[in-house]
């Protein structure tokens, strides 16, 4: 069962594709795998094991009648509970849609079951995806299996939490301002966060609808890529959709050839604030691909640094009216429906008792930067200055071919220690926000453990809009040089869960 | 009740006029007649069991995305073309955000500052004269839900049990024209607004964008009256009327809505900003929603669409598909029929005319067509409160009509009563004929024995016209026509009268 679980995605596919292991097997280790180690971890909200065994058999018929199948076929993956798969609750974290199951299924979802995936079930977040730390789950955090102490990022901390805990062999998450992209580097896993309109939003309950990007989550770059291929591509359902060709990122995952590609460092993600143990290793690891080919230029964004506060108004703005319709009229949570109160009423009552505080607090902040005569100081001024930040990557790009800083300031904090300090907080996704703004496409890499404290490291690249297969390339190039050099994954290093325990 | 009756002033709506000149400004909200909705794929039937068209995009369900109908913004752009707007080269559409039940998303997606259409201009012809209106803009947005209160008396949301809510109308793509500030009318205000309507209404239907069913919502009215002491001054503080759904209720709350006002200000009163809705039975507005207090509906542009760029060449190809005008097709039409100017007038003023064209197309002569639709319709649909065209006889029927008394199956009596059986759904004319046996007899064999008879009963008046009195012989043919049930042609019991006293 170990050798199952901790087996790369490639591998087992290609396992069951032989019939050297069944999906069933594969399955039932990964169910097995949630039922010891998850009362601790937290990283599932919901867990679907009949359908996920009922599905893994179709697969093994399928191929023992010798159909074809997808490069993934049989392969467990973990969904973030943001997605509807009808007949499975969705519930976002939050309490306002406990007890929802919605009655269709996300695209990014349908085209994991199209491809013979196994969905094993529906992964922890932040409530509504707003947090760094799946600290703002109503159902409780999700713990890091590098320190069970420890958050695992957010909000995505559920699905980059059950690669490193062994629990899915892949999982889905969304990035709205980093939250793939975090977490992978507060577990040591790989999270890709698409081209805006390279996956389909249809489905994706929103958080902020110019933002949310759904993207692949794995233990290394190579099932990355087979998984971003298996859900990237246009979607008439979702009219920001891109209808271009796929990048080829699995060739470019395979090639891991950075000889002759320029690096920009970007000289305003690091310094003051960062980590020495995150400085450190992003800096070696920097070296590294200079020392495969590759040449490294220093690169500014000026922009960069007003990207924080342009965030934290256009997603409020946006949010505030993307959970309007949560008001108990329909679906989820209904409050105060005492046949006295007026619908206002109920409303009310349900919004105040279903939502979370930092759901309330972006709310109100969103609702007034929309208001009538503060639009153009908050909202308008904040879309202006996020074209500039678009500006600073095109301009960059002319010069470089991706753009690399690390993918957090810090390593994973201890649960509880930023909770009540929201500033902070929003702190970690200085790295990872500028991405979201502009619409470009960008990852996160493991980079080693920080000296200090013995936790993951990130590095994040960026590429421009629809050149995620460069991302792959240096992700790719990075993961070869530093398991040679550690004589292994990084994923290696997570210490054994039972001993935790 | 109504705010006339406890105003102390109680104005006629001559002196109102006489005091102030009334502005208006009219908001039509047409539901376009695409097979689908604006967003989703969902049927736009009317009249389907509640919530059977619907699914997770106009439900407003998590993680459901709009996608844009292309045959709506075609309809939007040629109604725009139709109005003579500019059409934008790039529009976006924004979400206005408010709470209400029957809004599943508790925001609509509208337009807000960029709408498809706008700065355009139409005409309308109102006894002889052509008035032309300014149009602000004509933008494209989606129809909410349909709230249903149950338990309370009238109906409203005030004093309901419980509300239920249908959501088949939900995303329903909606273009709502927007007219510029409607001046220099004076007296005839309200007669230009339905005039405006009215031609609003033909243009859609000859543009084939919508069915333009006021009762069924399909074309909605808002009415915003203000007035001021003369034609320099300043705008007077404005009322928007809601739920003003045919053109007959159109003409009469803005009417209602000019003399209120003109109460409220002649007792040195102050007009409230305010939404006011119209009462069809008892013909006033009440009271609804103070605007002094605005919602802030915190527009922005709809992040989950893309903005909408229409190709010239495309607009210009539409441009190429528009109707004849409505006032080139006016002085087409009635130069064809010949009316006199007063005929003219009392058929523009009735909303005949698309009738009356229709009428004549299946056959009709255009004088036997104006007839009916002004006599015999017109009283029936004045009866019922309803717009000519909603009376519940078609052109086809009329001109079938016609045609029975033009060939002599019955007399312009019976027509009538034909009139009466097709409104009452018995049928074709032919049918409804046949049903109440109304044919005239035109079987001189039972003419001849009720004639006989006639006689019989009225020896005086037979022997007054053997005498040479042939004047007489109305009460005999009266006394015949009787014993028929009308169903008799008149001419022919005269002609068999004077045959047997001769």
């Amino acid at each position: 069962m170990t050798e199952i679980i901790r087996a790369s995605a490639a591998e087992l596919a290609a396992k069951i594709k032989s019939r050297e292991l069944s999906s069933v097997e594969v399955t039932r280790a990964h169910l097995d795998r949630i039922a010891s180690v998850d009362t601790e971890i937290h990283a599932f909200l919901y867990v679907d094991s009949e359908r996920a065994l009922a599905i893994a058999a179709r697969v093994d018929a399928k191929i023992s009648r010798g159909e074809a199948v997808g490069p993934l076929a049989g392969v467990p993956v973990a969904l973030k509970d943001v997605f509807t798969y009808a007949g499975a609750p969705t519930t976002c974290g939050s309490k306002i849609l406990e007890g929802w199951i919605p009655p269709y299924t996300a695209t990014v979802a349908q085209r994991l079951l199209d491809a013979d995936l196994v969905i094993l079930g529906k992964t922890n977040m932040d409530e509504f995806a707003m947090g760094s730390s799946t600290e703002n789950s109503a159902y409780g955090p999700t713990r890091n299996p590098w320190s069970l102490d420890r958050i695992p990022g957010g909000s995505g901390g559920g699905s980059a939490a059950s690669l490193a805990a062994f629990e899915a062999a892949l999982a889905i998450g969304t990035d709205t301002g980093g939250s793939i992209r975090q977490p992978a580097a507060m577990t040591g896993t790989v999270g890709v966060k698409p081209t805006y309109g390279g996956t389909s939003r249809y489905g994706l309950v929103a958080l902020a609808s110019s933002l949310d990007q759904p993207g692949p989550c794995a233990r290394n770059v190579g099932d990355a890529a087979l998984l971003h291929a298996v859900i990237a591509g246009h979607d008439p359902l979702d009219s920001t959709s891109i209808d271009a060709p796929v990048p080829d990122v699995v060739g470019a995952a395979r090639s891991a050839d950075v000889a002759g590609m320029k690096i920009g460092v970007v000289s305003e993600l690091g310094g003051e604030g960062y980590a020495p143990g995150v400085e450190q290793r992003f800096t070696e690891s920097v070296e590294l691909l200079a020392s495969l080919g590759a040449e490294i230029i220093e690169v500014s964004c000026p922009h960069f640094v007003f990207a924080l506060p342009v965030y934290y108004l256009i997603l409020p703005a946006e949010s505030s009216s993307n959970l309007a319709r949560f008001d108990g009229m329909r679906y989820g949570l209904r409050v105060g429906d005492d046949g006295e109160g007026s619908a206002e009423q109920v409303m009310a009552a349900t919004r105040e008792a279903g939502f979370g505080a930092e759901v309330k607090r972006r709310i109100i902040i969103g609702t007034y930067a929309l208001s009538s005569g503060y639009y153009e100081a908050y909202y308008g001024q904040a879309q202006k200055v996020r074209s500039l930040i678009a500006r600073d990557f095109d301009r960059a790009f002319e010069v470089v071919d991706v753009l690399v800083s690390p993918s957090a300031p810090g390593t994973a904090f201890k649960i509880g220690e930023k909770v009540d300090d929201p500033l902070a907080m929003y702190k970690n996704d200085l790295c990872t926000i500028p991405s979201n703004l502009a619409g470009n496409t960008s990852a996160s890499f493991p980079a080693g453990l920080a000296p200090e404290d013995g936790l993951p490291v990130g590095l994040q690249v960026m590429a421009p809009p629809l050149a995620d297969d460069r991302l792959y390339r240096v992700g790719a190039a990075l993961e070869q040089a530093l398991t040679s050099k550690w004589d292994g994954q990084l994923l290696d290093q997570v210490p054994e869960l039972a001993v935790l325990l | 009740m109504t705010d006339l009756a406890k105003g102390v002033t109680v104005l006629s709506y001559e002196a109102a006029v006489a005091s102030f000149d009334p502005v208006l400004g009219l908001e039509v909200h047409v539901e376009l007649n695409t097979a689908s909705k604006m967003f989703c794929g969902c049927s736009t039937a009317f009249g389907a069991e509640p919530n059977t068209q619907v699914c997770p995009v106009c439900l407003g369900l998590p993680g459901s995305l709009p996608v844009v109908n292309a045959r709506a913004v075609e309809s939007a752009i040629r109604i725009g073309l139709a109005l003579n707007c500019s059409i934008a080269q790039w529009c976006r559409f924004s979400r206005k955000n408010y709470f209400y039940p029957d809004m599943p998303k508790n925001y609509q997606i509208s337009q807000y500052d960029e709408p498809i259409a706008h700065d355009g201009w139409t005409e309308v012809v109102l006894d002889g004269e052509t008035y032309r209106i300014g149009i602000e803009r004509a933008h494209m947005e989606e129809d909410t839900g349909k709230s249903m209160h149950v338990g309370g008396a009238t109906g409203r949301i005030h004093g309901a049990a419980y509300s239920l809510l249908d959501y088949n109308r939900s995303g329903v793509p909606l273009i709502e024209i927007v007219t510029k500030p409607i001046e220099g009318t004076g007296a005839k205000a309200p007669e230009v607004a339905r005039a405006y309507v009215s031609m609003l209404r033909d243009l859609l239907r000859a543009l084939d964008v919508s069915n333009v069913r006021m009762e069924q919502g399909s074309l909605r009215c808002d009415a915003n009256v203000s007035l001021r002491r003369a034609p320099t001054d300043p705008y007077g503080t404005r009322s928007e009327t809601k739920n003003v759904n045919s053109l007959r209720s159109v003409e009469r709350a803005i009417r209602y809505e000019i003399t209120r006002q003109a109460a409220v200000l002649s007792d040195g009163g102050r007009v409230v900003q305010e939404t006011r809705h119209w009462h069809e039975d008892s013909g006033v507005t009440t009271a609804g929603r103070s605007k002094e207090t605005a919602e802030d509906y915190r527009y922005f542009p709809e992040p989950d669409l893309v903005p909408i760029a229409p190709s010239r060449e495309w607009v210009e190809e539409l441009r190429g598909t528009l109707p004849e005008p409505p006032a080139a097709r006016l002085h087409r039409v009635t130069g064809e029929w010949g009316f006199t100017d007063l005929e003219l007038r009392d058929v523009i003023n009735a909303g005949a005319l698309n009738a009356i064209e229709a009428t004549v197309a299946a056959g009709a002569s255009p004088q036997a067509a104006r007839k009916w639709w002004l006599t015999e319709v017109a009283r029936r649909a004045n009866e019922a409160g309803l717009d000519l065209e909603d009376a519940g006889v078609t052109p086809q029927q009329v001109a079938e009509i016609q045609s029975l008394v033009e060939n002599g199956t019955i007399n312009d009596r019976l027509a009538r009563q034909v009139f009466d059986g097709v409104i009452d759904g018995e049928g074709t004319p032919a049918e409804v004929v046949k049903r109440r046996g109304l044919a005239v007899v035109s079987d001189d064999g039972a003419l001849r024995e009720a004639v006989d008879a006639a006689i019989a009963a009225n020896p005086e008046v037979a022997d007054k016209i053997r005498a040479g009195k042939v004047q007489a012989a109305g009460a005999l043919i009266g006394a015949v026509m009787k014993s028929m049930r009308g169903q008799a042609d008149a001419g022919r019991v005269r002609e068999l009268v004077l045959e047997r006293l001769s």
